[in-house]
């Protein structure tokens, strides 16, 4: 009977197994060292007054704030610099810079907060006590504490009161060949001041622009290699 | 007889009696809503005892490894096993009387899923169809959920 | 050997009243615990600019004192100073339950406390914090032991080689405390490896000035003096640990102020920072440093033992101070980001952190702290810590 079935599904669509197949293949992948997912940041683009990045990402994880800005999670945020010798003023996304050598990693006590084989910084959850030490160790405040229940979580972002949280580089997005919500809206909003990809593989835009193009690490002196990188600051 | 060997009786009683409800496959004392579709991704016993056993292994494979499997996807559970109520909104699964809170609150174990994961499927998805959250994300939805309404079992693995 | 030491079971109303106090504001602490684990840390003044607050503030201060706590012990087994004999059991206790004390606290505040479990069996041997774990639960374990060869005549002739050990392992120990804030890159005011010696020497202040206090006023509730001797004793110490605390707080703060860098921080603590800047002058250099230097000096001509006493109590309330001005002025100067620009944005950059403090984190801190005095008032109830007034009298 059920055999009879699949003979039947073949003869209605050939294609169909096979996008079975390749799409378990891809759910089925580990993420692999030969990766290194990062953001190259244009401030220069970055237009004063747009946050569609974190409008984005808000949308995506879910992260209503109850009206309380000193408590609730912001993941990225628009910065406005001001240069005190030049007073030239610029705007720029900041969020978690995915550092290579994190110190948020290094100081989580259970090992919650860890590095991805490709790169992205993330919060196991199932292990994190909330201590908040990763917070005070942060050189860039990209980690938010939750300091409350919560409810209608997004399912691809499961997120809850007391443990700590941050940017994910969209991991769910990353892990399905998409890129992070943040970059996605400001290429829709015709910024474009983001760029996402592979920072290893020389192909990529990404890491062509930065072989030709000037860019820099935020506190780049910390010499924590951050996967995010600015241009025009 | 001592009133210490009376209780001492009535609580093994009470265990064994306990014992030999979990073992049957049917749940005489619980009622809660029907799953969608002809089966599980494991037999219903097998996931009785060890449905965290799996849940736990998934979630460090995902969240540690990306790897991304649908066998033992919470998502993919939660997109079964919820339900809806008259109004066709969707009901949380550790909602009383919903699937996960039956068991749960019968046997007095707290859950800690819902604490962080969303209890119920994605805002998009409508009760009765099948099709789920991670269909918005995929490129190929509509494939993936043409071969489920065929009730098709699920592959083991990917072969 | 038992009519060294006695138990101390008290019969008068003062005694059983001050066991009420503190075991209702031990369970007051729990309650709000809880209240703030149920509902989540917005209900606290702890916010994503300053993580942590007051019952951090008390937790850490118990912690250090309690390695300084055990010093008099070590004095008598490592140093061989025959005065502290009779001391050292009272010292090894008090330094179990506070360090308890200051631990319960930390635990309850985590935003998962019923994952101790997870926090006990996952480690990551690269944080510090990781290896404060294991020097807390194992010098627990040390000074239990060493407090068994105290009690055990049999085992008497071990308690020096477990004192050195317990001497040693509250070195290591405190160090990694200081280091919690010294291995921190992030920030202005830490990520200097001064924090290390600065905690080592804050602890014997801090834990001097409890045992002198903690000693007065238990023998108060069995209606005795403190021992003219071990005061002066005592308060000499004090006066060299507050002097060494006060010259480590200075070299720390001049070489910042030499490099242009850290001018930023070093104007906010010493200037411009408010209550801070009110904490780190009047609580931690004047109540907490000269004051106390100055009456353990007159001491040493009038030797009064009230003198000393209250030194001890100035010293504790500039501890406090201290330790504020280092957790929360350290996590309220903001983030230097992007050096020689002016930062702003919706997430509090560039601004100084807001906190203040709520009830619920104050009834935390110090039911850890009461929880600590309890245990240890229990403990004297059970077992002879406390010396009898004979083993002191002849020395």
């Amino acid at each position: 009977m059920k055999a009879a079935a699949i003979a039947g599904l073949f003869a209605l669509a050939p294609g169909v197994r096979l996008v079975q197949l390749a799409t378990a293949k891809v759910d089925a992948a580990a993420a692999s060292d030969e990766t290194r997912w990062g953001l190259l940041i244009d401030a220069t683009k970055c237009a004063d007054g747009c946050d569609a990045c974190v409008t984005a990402c808000n949308d995506e994880h879910g992260l209503h704030g109850f009206d309380r800005p000193q408590t609730d999670a912001q993941w990225i945020r628009k910065v406005t610099l001001r240069d005190r010798q030049t007073k030239k003023v610029t705007t720029l996304p900041m969020l978690c810079q995915h550092c290579e050598h994190p110190p948020c990693v290094d100081v989580c006590p259970t090992g919650a907060s860890f590095k991805r084989a490709d790169g992205i910084v993330l919060v196991d959850k199932h292990t994190c006590i909330g201590c908040r030490y990763c917070i005070m160790a942060c050189p860039y405040k990209a980690r938010s504490f939750v300091h409350e229940s919560l409810s209608q979580q997004q399912p691809h972002s499961p997120r809850g009161k007391g443990t700590v949280e941050g940017c994910t580089f969209c991991v769910h997005r990353v892990d399905r060949d998409r890129e992070p919500a943040c970059v996605e809206s400001c290429g829709s909003n015709g910024n474009s001041a983001m760029i996402f990809g592979d920072l290893k593989d020389v192909d990529s835009e990404i890491a062509k622009t930065i072989r030709t193009a000037p860019s820099k690490q935020v506190r780049e002196d910390l010499g924590l290699n951050t996967a995010v990188r600015y241009q025009g600051v | 007889m001592a009133p210490h060997r009376l209780w001492l009786g009535l609580f093994a009683l009470l265990a064994v009696l306990g014992l030999h409800s979990s073992a049957t496959a049917e749940s005489e004392y619980l009622t809660f809503p029907k799953a969608k579709g002809e089966q599980c991704v494991e037999p219903t016993d097998v996931m009785r005892r060890d449905h965290m056993k799996f849940l736990l292994h998934q979630r460090d494979d995902t969240v540690q490894r990306g790897i991304r499997t649908k066998q033992y996807s919470l998502i993919e559970c939660i997109d079964c096993h919820a339900a809806s109520d008259d109004n066709g909104e969707l009901l949380r699964v550790d909602a009383p009387g919903q699937f996960c809170q039956s068991c749960h609150d019968f046997t007095g174990v707290k859950m800690d899923c819902f604490e962080c994961h969303s209890a119920e499927p994605a805002a998009g998805a409508v009760s009765g169809d099948r099709q789920h959250m991670l269909s918005m994300l995929w490129p190929m939805s509509d494939k993936s959920n043409w071969l489920r309404t065929l009730a098709i079992p699920r592959d083991r693995g990917t072969d | 050997m038992s009519e060294q030491f006695e138990l101390v079971r008290g019969r008068s109303a003062g005694y059983w009243l001050l066991l009420a106090a503190l075991t209702v504001l031990a369970a007051i602490g729990l309650a709000a615990a809880h209240y703030m684990e149920s509902q989540g840390h917005h209900v606290t003044g702890m916010n994503n600019q300053v993580v942590w607050g007051i019952p951090h503030v008390f937790a850490v201060f118990l912690i250090v004192s309690a390695s300084g706590l055990l010093n008099v012990a070590s004095m008598a087994s490592v140093f061989h100073q025959p005065l502290y004999k009779p001391l050292a059991r009272l010292s090894s206790l008090l330094c179990i339950m506070f360090l308890l004390g200051g631990l319960v606290i930390l635990v309850l505040d985590l935003g998962r406390p019923e994952r101790l479990i997870v926090a006990m069996t996952h480690y990551n041997l690269k944080s510090i914090f990781a290896w404060n774990i294991f020097l807390y639960v194992g010098f627990v374990l040390i000074v239990a032991s060493y407090l068994v060869t105290m009690f055990e005549h049999n085992l008497a002739r071990y308690s020096g080689a477990v004192g050195m050990l317990a001497m040693l392992w509250r070195i290591v120990l405190t160090t990694g405390t200081g280091s919690i804030f010294g291995f921190l890159i992030a920030r202005q005011a830490y990520d200097a490896a001064i924090m290390a010696p600065l905690f080592i020497l804050m602890s014997l202040a801090f834990g001097t000035a409890i045992f002198v206090l903690f000693l007065w006023g238990v023998l108060r509730l069995c209606e005795r003096e403190i021992e003219s001797v071990i005061v002066q004793r005592l308060g000499r110490l004090l006066a060299i640990f507050v002097a060494a605390t006060l010259y480590l707080t200075l070299t720390y703060h001049v070489t910042n102020l030499y490099a242009s860098e850290h001018h930023g921080v070093e104007r906010f603590v010493l200037l411009e920072g408010g209550l801070y800047t009110q904490l780190f002058w009047i609580g931690q250099v004047a109540v907490g440093g000269v004051i106390p230097l100055l009456l353990l000096w007159r001491c040493l001509t009038n030797g009064k033992s009230r003198t000393v006493v209250a030194a001890s109590l100035l010293v504790v309330v500039g501890g406090l101070a201290q330790v504020y001005v280092i957790i929360i002025g350290g996590q309220a100067y903001p983030l230097v980001m992007f050096p020689g620009s002016d930062v702003s944005s919706g997430f509090f950059d560039g601004e100084v952190g807001s906190y203040v403090p709520s009830v619920l984190e104050f009834a935390l801190g110090l039911g850890g702290a009461a929880f600590a005095l309890l245990l240890s008032l229990f403990a004297m109830r059970i077992l002879p810590f406390l010396h009898s007034a004979r083993s002191v009298a002849h020395r």
